[in-house]
């Protein structure tokens, strides 16, 4: 079982390998589309090609029996033709004696009921065991003629009985013989040939019922041509195809003329003469209907491709495309998790830290104040004057610690949110209200542009003045006298506002701007306590809205604070623990 | 001689309570120190004490329950809650349990003597009207 899970496992791999490699969004994408490619193209290939084999398989031997069943069926005609032609002329030699077939009239006689009767017989001899023509009724005359060197004459001794192949006659008209022996009651042998025209090949190979481009014709043994064939040449000329003779079955073969056609031949020899009867068919034409077919399973396996894989590949994008975003939107939700819960521990330990110093603080304050009151008290001294300004000194670094320790313990104390319905606007003239004094002192441009038809929201006054108060500080800050600083209010997302307050002041680096809201980091030096932004982070944050910066170098800040219409239900969430 | 304010400093920071006292003390008031909410009990029940500072964040018995006692045994004791500001609400607490004031950690001496001045006279008009209602419910019983 082992193999199998370790192939589960590597399939895994594939799809979760490395996920934070930078190409590893476009080699799952690779990896998708090649695996969805390769599990549905593989299969649908092989069952194609199976069935395409199958399939031709089948359908050629359903095109090519209807072919080899004609030229069977014609072959078997030819024979039934030889062997009646075979058999009236052994009954003629069996019918007549030797002595009777000498007379001249007899033998005219013979010769036009045949011809009447069957047809094709172009004339009849008689010929003596010595190879002479001692009678012939026909057309020529022959008579006294020797055939003993003639190939027919040998045949028919040694078989009894023969047909020939197709010669040229005397008329130059294509001819074939037939001959038999018969044995006379004296034991002398003697020969009766009939000759026959080759007429009625044609009648028997029209009978087969061929397709225009097809052709049927008879070859000989020497593959010279019985009959005129439409293509491949003319009577007793060299055939120019390679027909394979010889065999008496039908035989189906492949081979291509002279002009390239592929062709079926379907060859069948004759049992009772040196003759094999072919049917030369194009192949196009047999396999037409296998071609169509062949296209069209083409065709839609080509379509099906196609739409393969471009659905894989339009889904693999898409799959990929959400699997990004929903990690993207992951990686933000977890880095503003992570900054909230510093900010929860940071403002936790600032908090104790600040309530363990504030009794050594209030010691200190006492000492330093009794010191006072005993140097106010006691008589004068050479340094009273001294004394009593350095414990003046103490006492006002003791109240400045005092209003770091009292604002870290406000940060972290769970302040109780007072929410009414309130309208932005009012809130930024009154905040930008403390403010003006400052902004007419220092000639700074304060560009107020407050969307008039914004809807009442439902937030905690007091909280989004110390705010904006804040924001507005630090844009005061930021710019040079002159600068100028805009404060705008507009609709914000799903019915909620959006505030922006920018300055065109010194803006700040990233480094500087990712820490801008941890606790205690200052720009200011001495002048701030870097708690202002921290603690409207969490305020904002509590008041169910958020609040992000844009910012460059020398180009500016900008601080935009977006705020629901209604708060959340639990408004005493982040940052108290 | 007028009559000085006695005041119980009630704080387990030794220092504090001591130097506290030590500065009030030159100030007109009378001063006694508890270290414990313990001690300042016994203290409050042995001797005369006008008015308590009392540390709301003590080990052992803390500010509000030494105040509840306090306010159980001698309601007219006035009571000043001081506090950090991690304890405000406890503090808040304390005044609705019948302490008068809160202050905050460190504070400034002339503000303490203020309010303890003020609570001084508040108390001594209380005092008043108690016997001056006694004063007349004798006078009405005996029916001159």
């Amino acid at each position: 079982m082992w193999t199998v899970r370790n192939l589960v496992n590597q399939i895994d791999t594939l799809f979760s390998g490395g996920a934070d490699a930078p190409g590893h969004y476009q080699s799952l994408t690779r990896n998708i589309i090649i695996t969805m490619l390769v599990v549905t193209i593989l299969p649908l290939t092989v069952m194609g090609v199976l069935n395409h084999f199958q399939y031709g398989r089948h359908l050629r031997g359903e095109l090519i029996t209807p072919l080899a069943s004609s030229a069977g069926k014609a072959k078997h005609s030819f024979e039934l033709f030889f062997e009646e032609r075979l058999s009236t002329v052994r009954f003629i030699a069996n019918a007549y004696e030797y002595e009777d077939l000498l007379d001249d009239h007899t033998l005219n006689r013979l010769l036009r009921v045949l011809k009447t009767e069957l047809g094709g017989f172009v004339d009849l001899a008689i010929i003596n065991a010595d190879g002479d023509m001692v009678n012939y009724a026909g057309p020529y005359n022959l008579k006294g003629k020797s055939y003993t060197s003639q190939r027919s004459f040998q045949e028919v001794l040694i078989k009894g009985s023969y047909i020939s192949t197709v010669f040229m006659g005397h008329r130059k008209i294509p001819h074939l013989v037939v001959a038999v022996q018969r044995y006379s009651d004296e034991e002398t042998n003697w020969i009766i040939r009939a000759t026959i025209d080759t007429d009625r090949f044609y009648k028997l190979l029209g009978t087969i019922g061929l397709s225009p481009q097809s052709d049927a014709f008879l070859v000989n043994s020497d593959n010279i041509l019985q009959t005129h064939s439409t293509y491949y040449g003319k009577t007793l000329e060299p055939c120019r195809l390679d027909i394979p003779t010889g065999s008496q079955n039908t035989l189906i073969t492949e081979a291509t003329d002279a002009k390239g056609r592929q062709l079926l031949l379907a060859c069948s020899g004759f049992g009772n003469a040196d003759y094999t009867l072919v049917i030369a068919t194009p192949r196009s034409v047999v396999m037409r209907s296998w071609y169509a077919l062949k296209s069209d399973a083409l065709l839609v396996y080509a379509v099906s491709l196609l739409i393969i894989i471009f659905m894989v590949i339009k889904m693999a994008g898409a799959l990929v495309k959400r699997i990004k975003e929903s990690d993207e939107r992951r990686e933000i939700a977890l880095t503003e998790l992570q900054h909230t819960q510093k900010l929860s521990s940071i403002g936790r330990l600032a908090a104790g830290v600040a309530h363990e110093i504030n009794n050594p603080l209030a010691i200190i304050n006492e000492k330093a104040g009794l010191m006072e009151d005993l140097v106010a008290a006691g008589e004068d001294f050479s340094q009273k004057e001294r004394f009593s300004q350095l414990t003046a000194h103490i006492i006002t670094s003791v109240s400045r610690c005092k209003t770091i320790t009292h604002r870290l313990l406000g940060f972290a104390r769970k302040l109780d949110t007072v929410m009414e319905p309130l309208h932005i606007n009012h809130i930024l003239k009154e905040t930008f209200g403390f403010l003006e004094r400052e902004a007419l002192y220092r000639q700074i441009e304060v560009r107020l542009s407050l969307d008039p038809n914004l809807p009442t929201i439902s937030s905690d006054r007091g909280q989004l003045q110390q705010v904006f108060l804040n924001l507005l500080t630090n844009a005061f800050a930021a710019v040079e006298d002159g600068g100028v600083v805009s404060l705008t209010s507009a609709p914000g997302p799903e019915e909620g506002l959006l505030v922006t307050v920018k300055d065109n002041g010194c803006g700040m680096s990233e480094e500087v701007s990712k820490r801008i809201f941890d606790p205690f980091f200052s720009t200011k030096k001495e002048n701030g306590t870097g708690l202002g932004l921290s603690i409207s982070y969490g305020i904002i944050h509590k008041l169910g809205g958020s609040i992000t910066l844009a910012t460059q170098p020398g180009e500016g800040t900008q601080f935009t604070v977006t705020l629901p219409q209604n708060p959340p239900t639990d408004t005493q969430g982040s940052p108290e623990p | 001689m007028p009559y000085k304010p006695h005041v119980l400093v009630v704080d387990d920071e030794k220092e504090f309570a001591d130097t506290l006292a030590k500065r009030l003390g030159l100030r007109d008031f009378k001063t006694a120190v508890a270290y414990s909410g313990q001690e300042a009990l016994t203290l409050i029940d042995k001797t005369n004490i006008d008015l308590v500072i009392l540390d709301v964040l003590m080990p052992g018995m803390d500010g509000c329950d030494t105040l509840a006692h306090i306010k159980a045994s001698h309601p007219l004791i006035q009571v000043l809650m001081l506090t950090g500001e991690a304890t405000v609400e406890r503090a808040i607490a304390g005044m609705k349990a019948g302490a008068l004031d809160f202050l905050m950690k460190p504070c400034d001496i002339e503000m303490i003597s203020e309010k303890l001045l003020g609570a001084f006279k508040l108390k001594s008009e209380h005092e008043a009207k108690i016997k001056e209602a006694e004063v007349n419910n004798i006078i009405s019983r005996k029916g001159w």
